[in-house]
């Protein structure tokens, strides 16, 4: 068979593949980044929180706590060079019984044993000196001032980018459903009949990681997909809380949060419900419902009313209680990293880092590249001051015409979110990446002026464009 | 760049033009209208349907007739436009940013301004209809433009919700061009469109109308697949055990219409909760001297022709406004 052979593929570009990518594309050895659907970041890493987080909740010692501290570090390190939009705003658990009282001591502690930095235990007064919305029954909270949030969408689409730029191949529609074996390479066959060839296949297909597992002869894990669902609210209620407000931990995760948006919004949710279809991300009045009474219960004032758009997201739940990074025991050709549930947005940065030298230890030789640039520079022309928005559009004229009017988004911007590394494909791909399409009116006015520029860009007539690849094509055909 | 007006008009639709073109006949000399679009006449340009003009003209025009009867007008005077420019703010003392490829940001100072931004349509979102979010799910201003404007078929089976009037002219338009409608689907027990449409756009092509009945989940992974529809209690619940599926490719959302006045909020204007529209003392005045407003950015009208008619009474105000303070 004649594939292109390649030293690692990385199977999975949302969070965790983008970031191995990403580390990865620093060496020489050749490195392709595969993907089933149209764009990166389809996955969990789409629709969740979108929470860096402190590292005060996960178990000492396990891999997580060890990854999300130093995920966070990475983050607040690296955000500005890559522009990912991170706002350090930190986050409060918030504790309205006595028993709250005791698990907010509990993480503090555990906060400690993880290195976690900039925690503090607030009184009652303190809590609503800084959060005056919050419920009359706050009894203090847990302050941790290293926490942020962050736009998911980007936390994937820089590195997926920075790799691209760095000589990765990022192989987009690629669904792998078999494997083979040919000259101490591993051929990857998708369900179209394409192939790729790969020394070391790093499995980071997230909730689908047991199947691609399970096609290497490993059946040690599963995948449990568990659903979460969220809302957004209108930006005029951007002042109700000014930090991320978690209530306590409960069984099934980090409970019903609200906070800020990096872009400003609030965000309410998520539920946590465990299903059975993978891809079943619907919403429901039912879950809706969970999700503003728990709400609720830390900001009395949140309310239904001012919801632009609600989505859920599904969560890989691995069953393992702990991150599974490392060489399948069944098949030596396929590396592991699975189970990349909460807190896995804020660790990804270090999975990455923790892939490389997990791959060290078991002899892999890696020569570093002297050319490696992890610069990116996103034009953000709401952003920018009145003379740099005139700079910019004597440059180019298209970052003079706002296209999404709810968002403030230019032409200019939507054009290079579809030509960059790792770029737009569809409109869902281009409202990710610039916002167009995010606002008030959810795409209603920019829609139709998104699918000419995409159509323009990409070469293809209007009725193919798509909102998210695949057949989801925006249009059926063009009128008689 | 500082540009100054004695009248700047935000928005070149029928509200914006009539307004700017009463203000010149009633002796303002340096009126300045911007709009966001390519081209003057705002909404009206998809509204290819009849049924405009009957009041004012006395005659039954089109969509971009009626606009065009006006852009003609303010053609013949020295009313100066901008198009392709997006206004950016508004600011209490009329101060006006707003942006275009050709000249970058510009400051516009204005005598007077006259808000005619006119409104949006109430999405999915805000509805929070349960279920997947695959493609095919438009509003029927939205899937208005893209058939009668860009030339494209939004789907083959359409199912409409809610009965504004966009929507039931929507589901003729959509019957036209060959995609059968399976019905429009209204949460009240009665229309909130006009008697004419559900005649014309609805009876005439034996499309239903089903009162008292909404859409309660989406369904569809990729496109739309089908929709669950199920009759509502007097308190608008959905009454279990009379749920329905529909087939359908297409859904589009007719539940109304919310004036425009982020720009509006911006400038400290005050808003009638009700209306969702600036609260207007006399002569469509805002609640800051010298702003004036018209037009469905006020409060949403049935007709564009009482959208002029009003608009010219804004026009005139501003006008009188701006004489007042000059002597």
């Amino acid at each position: 068979m004649n594939s292109q052979k390649y030293d690692f593929a990385v199977v999975g570009a949302g969070v965790s593949g983008a970031w191995i990518a990403y580390e990865l594309s620093k060496y020489t050895a050749k490195t392709c980044l595969i993907e089933k659907e149209n764009d990166v970041a389809m996955g969990a890493t789409k629709a969740n929180s979108a929470i860096i987080h402190a590292g005060y909740d996960p178990v000492p010692g396990t891999l997580m706590a060890k990854l999300n501290v130093r995920g966070n570090e990475l983050v607040r390190e690296l955000h500005e060079k890559m522009d990912i939009p991170f706002r350090q705003i930190g986050s409060l658990v918030i504790a309205l019984s006595e028993d709250d009282e005791a698990k907010i001591r509990e993480l503090y502690e555990r906060g400690l044993k993880n290195g976690v930095k900039g925690l503090k235990i607030l009184t009652k007064e303190e809590t609503l000196a800084l959060e005056p919305n919050l419920s009359d029954e706050v009894r203090g909270a847990l302050l941790a001032e290293t926490a942020g949030v962050c736009s998911s969408f980007e936390m994937s689409v820089a590195p997926a980018e920075v790799a691209e730029n760095n000589g990765v191949d990022l192989i987009r529609n690629f669904k792998v459903e078999n494997v083979s074996y040919e000259d101490g390479y591993t051929i990857l066959v998708s369900s179209d009949g394409k192939t790729v060839a790969a020394r070391t296949v790093i499995n980071a297909a997230g909730v689908h990681a047991d199947e691609i597992a399970a096609l290497f002869g490993d059946d040690s894990f599963t995948m449990t997909p568990r659903r979460g669902e969220y809302s957004i609210l209108d930006n005029s209620c951007k002042d109700l809380v000014r930090h991320v407000i978690f209530q306590p931990p409960v069984k099934y995760g980090k409970g019903i949060l609200v906070s800020q948006t990096v872009d400003g919004n609030i965000i309410v949710g998520p539920t946590a419900e465990n299903i059975d279809d993978k891809e079943d991300k619907s919403t429901t009045t039912e879950g809706q419902k969970t999700a503003f009474d728990g709400a609720r219960r830390s900001v009395p004032s949140v309310s239904e009313r001012d919801v632009i758009t609600s989505f859920s997201g599904i969560r890989p739940i691995g069953g393992k209680g702990d991150f599974i990074i490392g060489f399948s025991d069944a098949n030596k050709a396929l590396f592991n990293v699975a189970g990349i549930e909460s807190p896995g947005l804020t660790a990804a940065p270090a999975i990455g880092e923790y892939v490389i030298e997990k791959l060290i230890e078991s002899g892999h030789k890696f020569v570093k590249k002297d050319d490696f640039d992890n610069t990116r520079i996103v034009v953000r022309f709401k952003d920018l001051s009145d003379e740099e928005k005139n700079r910019k559009i004597a440059e180019n004229p298209l970052y003079g015409r706002v296209i999404c009017r709810c968002e403030t988004v230019t032409e200019g911007e939507i054009v290079d979110s579809i030509r960059r590394g790792a770029g737009a494909r569809d409109m869902d791909g281009v409202k990710r990446r610039v916002r167009a399409g995010m606002g008030r009116c959810q795409g209603g006015f920019c829609g139709p002026r998104v699918m000419e520029i995409l159509s323009r860009e990409l070469d293809i007539p209007m009725s193919e464009v798509t909102k998210f690849g695949g057949g989801s094509r925006m249009t059926e055909k063009e009128t008689l | 760049m500082i540009i100054n007006a004695d009248v700047a008009v935000i928005g070149g639709g029928p509200a914006g033009l009539a307004a700017a073109i009463e203000c010149r006949k009633n002796g303002i000399e340096n009126i300045l209208v911007i709009e966001r679009d390519r081209q003057l006449g705002g909404i009206l340009n998809q509204c290819i349907h009849p049924g405009f003009g009957l009041h004012v003209f006395g005659e039954e025009l089109t969509g971009p007739e009626y606009a065009q009867r006006y852009i003609n007008m303010l053609a013949e005077t020295d009313i100066k436009t901008m198009t392709d420019t997006m206004v950016l703010s508004l600011s209490s003392d009329r101060v006006i940013r707003a942006v275009n490829a050709q000249t970058g940001v510009a400051e516009i100072h204005a005598g007077a301004v006259i808000l005619a931004m006119g409104c949006r349509e109430r999405t999915r979102g805000m509805l929070r209809i349960p279920g997947t979010r695959p493609a095919g799910i438009y509003t029927a201003g939205t899937a208005q433009r893209l058939v009668n404007i860009e030339g494209l078929m939004p789907g083959k089976n359409t199912v409409i919700l809610g009965s504004g009037d966009i929507g039931l002219i929507m589901a003729r338009r959509m019957t036209l061009e060959g995609s059968k409608v399976k019905g429009v689907y209204e949460i009240m027990p009665k229309s909130g469109g006009l008697k004419r449409n559900i005649v014309q756009c609805l009876n005439d092509f034996g499309i239903p109308l089903h009162l008292s009945k909404t859409a309660i989940e989406i369904h569809g992974k990729e496109r739309v697949e089908g929709v669950t529809v199920a009759s509502v209690d007097e308190n608008l619940s959905p009454i279990k055990g009379t749920e329905e599926y529909v087939e359908c490719d297409t859904l589009l959302l007719s539940v109304g219409l919310i004036p425009e006045n982020e720009l509006s909020r911006g400038a400290g204007i005050a808003i009638d909760p009700k209306t969702k529209g600036p609260v207007c003392e006399k002569g469509f005045e805002t609640s800051v001297p010298g702003i004036f407003a018209c037009g469905n950015v006020y409060k949403v009208y049935d007709l564009v022709d009482n959208v002029t008619k009003d608009s010219v009474l804004a026009g005139r105000s501003a006008a009188e406004y701006l004489k007042s303070r000059s002597f």
